[in-house]
């Protein structure tokens, strides 16, 4: 390609300037990404030499049955709080999109939960669950009190942490916390809608429900695209909170063992290296794979009309 | 103008940042270099017991003007000692639990201690037979011992008198165990329990030894688990026990109230426990946290009757980990603990019996604890059984973990159970055999490489044996 004098001389100085940047992204992330592709294919423990196995890891992967636990917890994990989280964000968007004398007020109120600290989120909300002087179980036992379920036999809430059943609804409820992040999102997303559709549609006789169905989501779905795309990779890779609420094995019976925990015990503490390469590009390979089939699902769905 | 100015500006930025990162890949830090080699210890012990762990630092520190030991508490320091080997920058000395040994051995993330106790004239029969096995793994002696420990029952006397036992006379067979333990408890109107006599969960520490009070053992020594043996299942059905006695969510409610160990909160400082499997340690806890408990010890009952006395042994072990800065130094220091006086010093202070076979007579008559005597014995007692040295222990454990935890919440049968974690530890172990028996030539090999500093005998230096 034949560049005049001018061109190169911009192309070599934005280069350069850029250089510190691409130096760093190639040493601390290409590199290692690609070093970690070729231990995959080897018994790697970090304190001895790599020896080469060939595709042992993935198949002893594929005859692994706490690999298997743990996709089926983070799959089951990710249907219940991906959709939780999208639609408690569209809603308090919806209610907080008036700008009246305290929306700002609200709107921070809501999104400070999500950026508070994984660790300390975790903490908090283990003594929340926590069977005998938690929170949640004393208000349930006031709800159930108030409508006399006690009656027929509910009157105490579960062992939240202790119990097989009760310990993904939990995570989940922890993980709502996040939801101020894509609301803020979603609030910005619904500024950009103009306003006379909303016009329009009032001339129509349409009421709140017509009005959230027909014209905010549609002109919203690039946005509710984006963030599902952002909460799959996020929730898929969910580690802090469940790593400190449920204790590194995933108790009770690894009931909460997700993907990434069981790669961080198979890497850090059992030290096989390799095997643990080998999960993280399985989850890459899965995590490109949603991403997309989200895009072509996207392509009848969303609407960029705005743009 | 602004834009040159601009441009300038950046052009200086980039050559910054480029000359700088020059400089800092060019040459190694130098910093300076300190008087005294310091060598970096690395220890699980905090608070009272890491102060007596201190008071021998101090001591060496003062005996000589060569080498300056540096303690650091390290909480969880097994995985992080091993990250630290792996990422070349250890401490010269750790102090690790000994189930990691034959892990850390085979993976050459320390160093075998033989020709340097050989040299110093360190004989391996100066410890009591039962600990320095401990040490031992493959033929080659990886650690030396600090302090040393054993189980047994501790109990709640003015309990066993509010509940009409004789606190003159505990338990001796686990089905009594039982008996007293359903004696002991208390339940409330509302069925929530207020005093528990017993749970195997209270502490959850020795979930991977109660198959010695049945006579048990986890392995053959060489290639086979023992997970479905008798005894195994016969451990899971006595754990379940308590859970069917008290119910599931009763017990599980009454043991999430489990305070921090070290604690006023402890349940069994508090009195609300009446018996527990616990150390040697256990009495010095008592002491710092309770002004009135009345507590008894006595030889953990077995499920047979009339065993001899029954117990764990295990031990706090110091290692010298490979790539280290100081191996010679940090082994000076070692050598300093392991000298009688200042092991029965460290032993004292921490309320624990010592390891060494000769003990000065002072030793008993200044030691704090009341029951040393009875825990001493209990360490030569025939039925005392070492911690085993078992390469994936860790594996182990959490298929154990499983095990015990599904028959806890009473989701499956001690056969099923047993029959499982036997399963998947076998599986396991034969593949560790495996790898073993296809790197062992070349193991050992590294391994006395590594004993003797490649190939010379490191030089003596003068430190005598008694000097203060």
């Amino acid at each position: 390609m034949v560049m005049s004098k001018h061109a190169r001389r911009d192309l070599r100085n934005g280069l350069l300037f850029v250089s510190p940047w691409l130096v760093g992204l190639t040493l601390f992330t290409l590199l290692p990404a690609f070093l970690s592709l070729y231990y995959s294919f080897n018994d790697y423990s970090v304190l001895t030499k790599p020896v080469y196995v060939g595709a042992a890891n993935y198949q002893d992967l594929l005859e692994d049955d706490q690999f298997h636990t743990s996709i089926a917890n983070t799959l089951l994990f990710g249907v219940m709080a991906l959709p939780a989280t999208t639609i408690l964000a569209l809603i308090l968007a919806f209610l907080l999109q008036e700008t009246n004398r305290f929306h700002g007020f609200f709107r921070m109120l809501f999104l400070l939960p999500a950026l508070m600290p994984m660790v300390a989120l975790a903490l908090l909300w283990q003594f929340i669950f926590r069977a005998d002087v938690g929170i949640a179980n004393e208000f349930l036992e006031g709800v159930f009190l108030f409508f006399g379920l006690e009656q027929i036999g509910i009157d105490q809430g579960p062992n939240w942490l202790g119990s097989t059943l009760w310990s993904k609804p939990a995570l989940v409820v922890t993980m709502l916390w996040g939801a101020g992040q894509p609301m803020v999102i979603y609030l910005a997303g619904m500024k950009e809608i103009p306003s006379a559709l909303y016009d329009a549609a009032e001339m129509d006789g349409a009421n709140w429900y017509h009005k959230a169905r027909h014209i905010t989501i549609p002109m919203l779905s690039p946005v509710i695209y984006f963030n599902i795309i952002v909460g799959t990779i996020g929730i898929l890779q969910v580690f802090s909170v469940p790593y400190v609420m449920m204790g590194p094995q995933g108790d009770p019976l690894r009931s909460s063992l997700f993907y990434l925990m069981y790669l961080f015990d198979q890497a850090f503490r059992k030290f096989n290296m390799g095997y643990a390469c080998a999960m993280a590009w399985l989850l890459f390979v899965a995590i490109a794979a949603l991403t997309y089939f989200a895009h072509r699902v996207s392509i009848s769905r969303v609407y960029y009309g705005g743009r | 103008m602004r834009h040159s100015f601009l441009k300038f500006s950046l052009w200086f930025l980039a050559a910054l940042f480029w000359g700088s990162a020059a400089q800092v890949c060019g040459q190694p830090v130098e910093s300076e270099k300190p008087e005294k080699i310091q060598v970096i210890y690395w220890e699980k012990w905090g608070d009272f017991e890491g102060n007596a762990m201190k008071n021998l630092v101090q001591a060496f520190n003062s005996s000589q003007n060569r080498i300056e030991v540096v303690y650091v508490h390290v909480r969880d320091n097994r995985t992080k000692t091993l990250l630290a080997t792996a990422g070349g920058n250890p401490p010269d000395v750790a102090g690790v639990f000994p189930d990691v040994l034959p892990k850390y051995a085979e993976k050459e993330a320390i160093i075998p201690l033989d020709s340097l106790m050989l040299r110093d004239n360190i004989q391996p029969d100066r410890y009591l037979p039962a600990i320095i096995s401990i040490c031992q793994y493959k033929g080659h002696t990886w650690a030396l011992p600090t302090t040393p420990t054993n189980l047994a029952l501790y109990y709640n006397k003015r309990m066993f008198r509010e509940a009409g036992l004789d606190p003159e006379k505990p338990p001796k067979t686990l089905a009594e165990l039982s008996d007293y333990a359903r004696k002991l408890t208390v339940v409330n109107s509302e069925g929530k329990i207020t005093r528990l006599g017993f749970s195997p969960e209270l502490p959850r520490w020795f979930r991977a030894r109660w198959i010695y009070w049945f006579g048990g053992e986890i392995w053959n020594g060489t290639d086979r688990m023992t997970l479905d043996s008798p005894e195994f299942v016969a451990m899971l059905t006595w754990m379940q026990s308590f859970t069917k006695d008290f119910g599931l969510e009763q017990l599980q409610r009454f043991q999430a109230g489990e305070g921090p160990f070290n604690s006023p909160q402890n349940l069994f400082i508090s009195g609300q426990v009446g018996m527990q499997l616990q150390g040697v340690w256990m009495a010095n806890f008592i002491e710092k946290n309770s002004g009135n408990l009345e507590w008894g010890v006595a030889p953990f009952p077995t499920a047979r009757e009339g065993e001899p006395p029954t117990t764990f042994v295990d031990c706090d072990v110091l290692v010298i980990p490979k790539g280290c800065k100081h191996p010679q130094e940090a082994w000076e220091f070692i050598r300093f603990v392991q000298q009688q006086k200042n092991m029965e010093q460290l032993c004292s202070e921490q309320w624990k019996f010592t390891p060494l076979v000769q003990v000065s007579e002072s030793f008993y008559k200044t030691h704090p604890h009341p029951q040393i005597q009875l825990f001493r014995n209990l360490a030569e007692s025939p039925n005392a059984v070492p911690s085993p040295r078992l390469a994936i222990f860790d594996d182990f454990k959490q298929e154990l973990d499983h095990a015990i935890d599904s028959v806890l919440l009473l989701e499956s049968t001690p056969e099923e159970a047993a029959a499982l974690a036997q399963k998947k530890v076998q599986a396991r172990l034969h593949r560790q055999v495996e790898q073993w028996s296809r790197v062992e030539v070349e193991r050992k090999k590294s391994w006395h490489d590594s004993m003797t500093f490649s190939g010379t005998l490191p030089v003596p230096v003068a430190l005598h044996e008694g000097r203060q």
